[in-house]
């Protein structure tokens, strides 16, 4: 995907504009606030208060698979990324066609194939229900973990492949002349070079992800939006829930996109 | 039970019952009908969102911001499940509001609607950059030899912004055809869920999420290849870029 | 460019209501979109059979009226039919006062208790106190999902809520957890199967609680639609007399379903 398709589909910067105050504005947010009210006054809200903890809760999951899968899924892009430029053809081929099979399925039915088609082989193998894996086998948040961390990483890969061939050949001519070894000028300077060139992408990825978490809760993660689900089937409203769901995903993604700003102002612009 | 035998049962996916491979291929119509249709609404509310975008008045700018952030902000799980209900619902009020009576809206124009909301926000962003892409002086051009809006737009913009935006609406087909499997979720008859189906009663979970796997793998890899030559014909004279 | 915006909407206005089509006077009966065993299940050709399947044709032969089934997903089938999309659900959903805030049920059409299965080598009772420190896996949305919560997750075991029945039976026969709680018949039917007689078998049924449990099986509708209620119901006391109702149950069942 190029980064224009992700920015498309992920929210990678707020809409800020010049100034809120023109007049037409004013007569907008006057109606958007009339409409909130609305919302608050004529919709049924009282169950907030008793679920606020376990939605707390399910909150803090969605952010722990967010960062965990991100971060697992970045370190595993970095070699997909690089035997695709520089690595012996089995490697290469492998990568192309991990990356293409991620990509090319949904990810809802790579979590079903991980969790209940995996799941359904373990009876067959009484080797596996006791040895000391079992008791994470038996939960359902690794399935989810290695679900998102691999469907990340196919995605990233392929911007990583991108940002390893971009490195501009000269640096690494440059590297070999100081007599830099392999390693080292990977370490010193195409490594962090590629990443550098990445990093304008992870924003959209990041957000994207955020956008693929609430599928854990099908199989029986309890994330934000399997706490809503439980709201919902408690209290029989169709939407309310759902519209505080959506509003904690707004808030959650504005938070990314916020934070993405700051760290990207923090890293020096030199030479980019 | 532990014998390779059991692992792997073909005859599951034959075409003709007791196999399933019927019913696969009946769930993946239905994903392609709601992928090509919800495609289709996307792109109509695309390049009109993206007109709005660029020409539209100040309010109409506002309102098309507003949605494109939610959209890209809210994840498609919680939009799909909001607007499944909703849609049909709100669609329903309204015409009993005006005495017409309930209507009764097939789940695959239900499917479409979603898919199309979607789409339509994730289009209007890439046909906006593209349309930005086109050099203001050729559109200049057009205004001084006399053409109307429309003439501008059916002449000059449409055409010379595709080549711009046709990598960023390929991405979004792809996208468009994974995306079905999340009306699932909401008990729709397509691939994902026919395959949940087939799986849960026949126990043989592997082989058919699989099996499910490769069909959409299929439609993906068939896709690339249309649209590598959608890309060339359209790119043919322009210089190749990145 | 308004002109052009006003024809795109137009366009896009005709193609969404060619798509729809509106169906003449069709009455759309929600069943949960996921075998169901012995009640509804999708067979290998896209029809669904079971129990429930032939309990709707009779009623709807008896009350004249053109059935379509549609499938919804089971944890939105009471918003599905609020909204709109269905006009009755047909899904083995117990009338209990919870549910009936929301939606209005039929009489009842059958009964049975709710039952607990696990592992074979497990040796534990369906109480509170043998569950203790367990995992079960119950449906959401069901009567047994608030029953667990209430009686078995306060005493210290862990419940766990999947989307379908046949996900937790997949999860026990796993292993992943330690027990089931679903109707005793739709457990009796898993573990007729080779998966289920394999792993598992009967623990017993659950002590009663009516104000959880309800009061049997109905039909569920949206409030306010007397006239198809009263037909419905009708319908069930006709197959019930004439003999329909024993005719197809006996295809499935040695007992009476029908309860007390």
């Amino acid at each position: 995907m190029t980064e224009q398709t992700v920015s498309a589909m992920a929210l990678t910067e707020l809409p800020s504009k010049q100034s809120f105050f023109k007049p037409h504005r004013i007569v907008l947010m006057a109606i958007a606030a009339i409409f909130v009210f609305c919302v608050i006054w004529f919709m049924r809200w009282e169950w907030v208060p008793k679920y606020s903890g376990a939605l707390a809760h399910g909150v803090g999951v969605t952010l722990l698979m967010l960062f965990a899968t991100s971060i697992l899924g970045f370190f595993l892009a970095v070699p997909i990324g690089l035997v695709q430029v520089t690595g012996p053809w089995p490697l290469k081929m492998l990568a192309k066609g991990f990356c293409t099979i991620i990509r090319g399925t949904p990810l809802l039915l790579q979590l079903w194939l991980l969790y209940y088609g995996l799941g359904s082989l373990f009876p067959q193998f009484p080797g596996i229900r006791s040895s000391f894996l079992w008791p994470y086998l038996r939960e359902a948040w690794p399935y989810g973990v290695a679900a998102l961390t691999l469907s990340f990483a196919a995605y990233e890969g392929e911007v990583m492949r991108g940002a390893f061939a971009g490195v501009p050949p000269g640096e690494l001519e440059a590297a070999r002349a100081y007599g830099m070894s392999p390693f080292t000028m990977f370490r010193r300077i195409w490594l962090p070079r590629a990443v550098y060139r990445a990093l304008p992408t992870l924003n959209g990825e990041t957000v994207l992800q955020l956008k693929s978490t609430p599928l854990v809760a099908t199989i029986t993660v309890i994330d934000a939006y399997a706490v809503i689900s439980k709201v919902r089937q408690a209290t029989y409203l169709t939407y309310e829930p759902l519209l505080l769901l959506a509003l904690i995903y707004l808030c959650l993604t504005a938070i990314l996109v916020v934070a993405f700003r700051y760290f990207e102002s923090k890293i020096p612009s030199r030479g980019a | 039970m532990a014998d390779a035998g059991s692992l792997i049962n073909w005859s599951l996916l034959a075409l003709e019952p007791p196999g399933w491979g019927g019913v696969l291929l009946a769930g993946l119509w239905n994903s392609i009908q709601i992928a090509i249709g919800g495609y289709g609404l996307g792109l109509i509310l695309g390049t009109g969102g993206a007109m709005g975008k660029l020409y539209g008045g100040p309010v109409t700018k506002d309102l098309l911001e507003v949605y494109t952030t939610l959209v890209r902000a809210v994840p498609e799980l919680v939009l799909i499940l909001i607007l499944y209900y909703a849609g049909t619902d709100v669609l329903s009020q309204i015409s009993i509001a005006f005495g017409w009576g309930a209507v009764d809206i097939s789940g695959l124009a239900a499917g479409i609607f979603v898919i199309g909301v979607v789409q339509g926000a994730y289009s209007t962003e890439v046909i906006r950059g593209a349309i930005k892409a086109v050099p203001a002086g050729q559109i200049e051009a057009a205004r001084a030899y006399g053409m109307s809006p429309t003439q501008i737009m059916r002449r000059i913009t449409l055409p010379a912004m595709l080549p711009h935006a046709i990598p960023g609406l390929s991405n979004l087909w792809l996208i468009a055809t994974k995306d079905t499997a999340l009306l699932a979720v909401v008990g729709f008859s397509e691939l994902t869920l026919v395959t949940r189906q087939a799986a849960g009663s026949t126990k043989a979970y592997l082989l058919f999420f699989c099996a499910a796997g490769a069909l959409y793998l299929m439609i993906t890899l068939l896709s690339n290849v249309l649209i590598g030559f959608i890309e060339r014909h359209y790119r043919r004279g322009m210089t190749r870029t990145a | 460019m308004k002109s052009a915006l006003k024809t795109i909407a137009l366009a896009a206005a005709i193609g969404l209501t060619a798509i729809s089509g509106a169906a003449a006077e069709q009455v759309r009966v929600g069943f949960a979109a996921e075998p169901y065993p012995p009640f509804t299940s999708p067979d290998a050709s896209g029809n669904w059979e079971g129990w429930e399947v032939d309990f709707m044709k009779a009623i709807c032969a008896e009350a004249k009226l053109d059935c379509v089934i549609t499938p919804v997903a089971w944890d939105g089938i009471i918003p599905a039919l609020t909204t709109n999309k269905i006009d009755m659900i047909i899904g083995s959903m117990s009338i209990t006062a919870e549910r009936q805030q929301t939606i209005d049920f039929s009489d009842k059409y059958y009964n049975s208790p709710p039952g607990i299965i696990g592992a074979k080598d497990a040796k534990f009772d369906a109480t509170p106190e043998g569950l203790a420190g367990k995992t079960l896996g119950v449906q959401v949305a069901t009567i047994h999902q608030v029953y667990a919560n209430k009686y078995f997750g306060a005493a210290g075991a862990t419940v766990k809520e999947y989307q379908t029945q046949d996900e937790a039976n997949n999860d026990l026969a796993a292993g992943r957890i330690d027990a089931v709680q679903a109707d005793s018949i739709a457990l009796g039917d898993f573990l007729k199967t080779e998966q289920g007689s394999a792993c598992c078998d009967m623990k017993g049924t659950v002590k009663d609680d009516p104000e959880i449990l309800g009061l049997g099986v109905g039909v569920g509708l949206r409030k306010g639609e007397t006239e198809l209620k009263d037909k419905i119901n009708a319908a069930i006391k006709a197959i019930r007399a004439n003999g329909t109702y024993d005719t197809f149950s006996k295809k499935y069942f040695d007992f009476d379903v029908y309860g007390g």
